[in-house]
């Protein structure tokens, strides 16, 4: 809005004029990254909060450790805005989930078996897929992975790693689970909250944690919803908040953080 | 027409008929003989029969029932229309190759324009002779009709004997020749009843009424039939175009054991292939590729292509058919003597144009992933859909790219599927497990469904050590195909939390326990 508003320079002094311009250079830096920003993809708003700049990148590698759900999750926003993708090296990738978390399953390719050529199978798979999930069977080296990453780049593509990736942008990690529904002999599985870390490079460079339903009921991953925002610096304290209650999966969840 | 040659009437029409042809065809399709009854049912009647189902009393238009109860041994066999007529192509060509101009009247019956074989064999006997030669090379029974007409061409094949297999009519006696036949040789049946009811029963009959009353009453129909019935038969043999051969075909001498060698041996013939429907304006969208060993073994396959083949497309289809899940330098079982690609489905280019701004980014995707596919193999690249089931592997129906997904049966009712959320990670093969009670012995469940202990511990395989079982509940009976012993399975189901809050999907089989899935 500032910069829209007109110039009014009789009443500003040299000093102020200054200092205005000192403080929208600082906020263009804060925006601006080291390096230039691929666009982004669209992305599951739940996930706002654990991702740098709140949304997948195009060229962008994410990581993603002990939660296919959260896979799913990460690869629901763009498969329901009309993107294809791939899934490599996930023989077990339960398709019915999939289409539950919110996957297009025409628009959804699975290479179950890539056995050895597994990375070759991934450069390919980006050359024509938007954004491509692979779990690598072995370690990757950091030389491989920053080829993979300029192709990336090149691509317009979004890689991500079930397991842990040297280059990724994030490391999200399942930190606790608690499943609710089921008792002792007794009821079955309904929700499952999960605490979701983030960790890694990019725009903040620091730890932060969102609680999410994983799998949401019915429908895409959701955020669980404790009254307040939660803002990427206080995520941490927002771990200890209050328990979630049984009704929460219930309630419509959809909100992006403030 | 007297004092004119006979072969110059432009109507003298050569049928060459095999009898029992739709029998003849099965038969040989089903590898029986024709020495026994044998019958070819259509909706439950009677379509054809064999001559000893015929000796038996067996015709056609006769109920099951009662064919069967006629000849008590009767074999019989669904008529399929495509496979008379496919298994005829051959003997159309072997005439087409004898005289040009020929018309399929139907299958195991054709018309050949008379005066070309009469003036190049030098009389109709002569004709209808070559043309009895030319198709009983094929070791199937033929008789000859020569007449004015295709009908009365036809009546006259029809009017031969074993004995006698070639009947010629006298030019402008063809109308003397079907007066004496009934006149539902000619006409539907109702029209044919109509007339047995106005006295009419023979076609001299019928071509006696006056042809105005006859168009009057039975309308154009009715006046076509009353015109061949008067020998006034202005219908001509309609030669047709043969279709033309697309088959591409290699033979190896010596045959070939490696698949590379014998990919990039077929790589001219497949470009050719293409290029010759290309000309022809033409797309192929679906191939038949059938591969002939040393031995004479036969792999056959139908491909199908989301798009259209492109020549390198089929080079692969040949090797993914060959290699099967090997690798490209796979050595073969035996060595590969012949090769044979027929386009199974053709389309006009037009309907496969290209878009103005060139190809849409669903190409591209294909693209790359038969490029993924000629790295891993035809199965390596799948699509899902959901079937129906209620184990969940069963439910997962992955579909190789290009093929076409099976049916879906997901939106039917499947009691006892799970509920919904559902595991993300399905195993396709269940891995084993074990789920123990407080005193270390094997929670197992007895016939009416109880439990021998609440469960305390479980371990999968591949999956570390013990877990303590926090939450649980089960079993959760699935009962599937208890009417039949072989493929019967009567399974547990249990959903186990452990302290690490990760959830698992436990199966009690007959008699062991293994990891259905996990929730992760």
């Amino acid at each position: 809005m500032a910069l829209t508003a007109p110039l009014r320079p009789s009443r500003v002094s040299a000093g102020e004029a200054r200092e205005r311009a000192d403080a929208l250079r600082a906020r263009i830096a804060d925006m601006q990254s080291t390096r230039l920003e691929g666009r982004a993809i669209p992305t599951l708003p739940a996930l706002h909060d654990l991702l740098p700049g709140g949304v997948l990148r195009e060229g962008g590698a994410y990581g993603v450790e002990g939660s296919t759900s959260l896979v799913m999750a990460m690869l629901a926003g763009a498969s329901g805005a009309g993107s294809w993708c791939a899934v490599v090296g996930v023989p077990g990738f339960g398709v019915e989930a999939a289409r539950l978390a919110g996957l297009d399953l025409d628009r959804l390719v699975l290479v179950p078996a890539p056995g050895r050529h597994w990375l070759a199978v991934v450069a390919a798979l980006v050359d024509v897929i938007p954004v491509v999930a692979v779990r690598p069977p072995e370690a990757v080296g950091a030389a491989d992975a920053s080829r993979l990453g300029a192709r990336l780049r090149q691509r317009r593509a979004a890689l991500v790693v079930d397991g842990t990736w040297p280059q990724s942008e994030v490391q999200l990690r399942v930190a606790e689970s608690r499943w609710t529904g089921l008792g002792d002999g007794h009821g079955r599985l309904t929700a499952r909250e999960a605490v979701v870390t983030a960790s890694g490079r990019g725009g903040f460079g620091r730890a932060s944690t969102a609680r999410l339903l994983l799998p949401g009921v019915g429908a895409a991953a959701e955020r669980v919803d404790e009254g307040g925002a939660l803002g990427a610096g206080d995520a941490a304290d927002g771990f200890a908040g209050p328990a979630v209650t049984e009704q929460a999966p219930a309630a419509p969840l959809r909100r992006v953080a403030g | 027409m007297s004092g004119v040659p006979e072969a110059s009437d432009p109507r003298r029409t050569i049928v060459v008929w095999c009898p029992d042809w739709p029998v003849i065809a099965a038969a040989r399709e089903a590898g029986l003989s024709l020495e026994s009854p044998l019958a070819l049912v259509e909706k439950g009647l009677v379509f054809a029969c064999s001559a000893a189902a015929r000796r038996d009393g067996v015709a056609r238009g006769l109920k099951l029932r009662e064919a069967q109860y006629r000849s008590p041994a009767l074999e019989l066999l669904d008529y399929d229309a495509a496979l008379d007529a496919r298994a005829f192509e051959p003997v159309v060509r072997r005439v087409e190759e004898t005289t040009p101009g020929v018309q399929l009247l139907r299958p195991g019956a054709l018309a050949v324009r008379a005066r070309g074989p009469v003036r190049y064999y030098g009389g109709e006997a002569e004709a209808a002779e070559a043309l009895r030669a030319a198709v009983g090379g094929f070791g199937l029974p033929v008789r000859v009709g020569v007449a004015d007409g295709p009908f009365a061409a036809e009546q006259a094949a029809r009017a031969t004997s074993d004995s006698a297999p070639v009947l010629r009519v006298e030019s402008g006696g063809s109308a003397a020749f079907i007066a004496p036949l009934p006149v539902g040789v000619l006409v539907d049946p109702r029209t044919a009843t109509l007339l047995h009811r106005l006295g009419v029963r023979r076609l001299g009959e019928f071509a006696a009424l006056p042809a105005d009353d006859v168009l009057r009453r039975f309308g154009p129909t009715g006046a076509l039939a009353h015109d061949r019935a008067a020998g006034r038969d202005g219908a001509r043999v309609l030669a047709r175009t043969p279709p033309p051969e697309w088959d591409e075909q290699v033979e190896f001498e010596p045959p070939l054991d490696r698949i590379d060698q014998l990919a990039f041996a077929f790589r001219t013939r497949a470009e050719s292939f293409i290029e010759r429907l290309t000309d022809a304006k033409l797309v192929c969208t679906a191939v038949h590729v059938e591969i002939v060993d040393e031995e004479g073994g036969v792999s056959a396959r139908d491909w199908l292509h989301p798009r259209w083949f492109t020549p390198g497309d089929v080079v692969d289809r040949i090797r993914w058919q060959l290699q099967g899940s090997g690798s490209a330098d796979a050595g073969l079982r035996s060595p590969i003597a012949r090769v044979r690609v027929h386009p199974e489905r053709l389309d006009s280019t037009g309907n496969h144009e290209e878009g103005l701004w060139g190809t849409g980014p669903d190409e591209r995707v294909h693209h790359g992933l038969t490029r993924v596919q000629g790295m891993l193999g035809h199965e390596g690249v799948v699509t899902a859909t959901i079937g129906g089931g209620r184990m969940l592997a069963d439910r997962e129906v992955l579909v190789p790219w290009g093929d076409r997904p099976p049916e879906g049966a997901s939106d039917r009712p499947w009691p006892g599927s799970l509920p919904s959320p559902l595991p993300a990670t399905v195993f396709r093969e269940r891995v084993p497990a074990g789920l123990v009670d407080a005193d270390g012995a094997v929670v197992t469940v007895d016939e009416r469904g109880s439990i021998s202990a609440p469960p305390a511990t479980f371990t999968v395989a591949a999956a570390g050590g013990p877990r303590r079982v926090r939450a649980w509940a089960g079993p959760w009976p699935v009962v599937e195909r208890w009417w039949d012993e072989a493929t019967a399975r009567r399974a547990h189901r249990f959903q186990v939390v452990d302290d690490d809050g990760a959830a698992w999907l436990l199966v009690r089989d007959a008699d062991e326990w293994r990891a259905e899935a996990r929730y992760d």
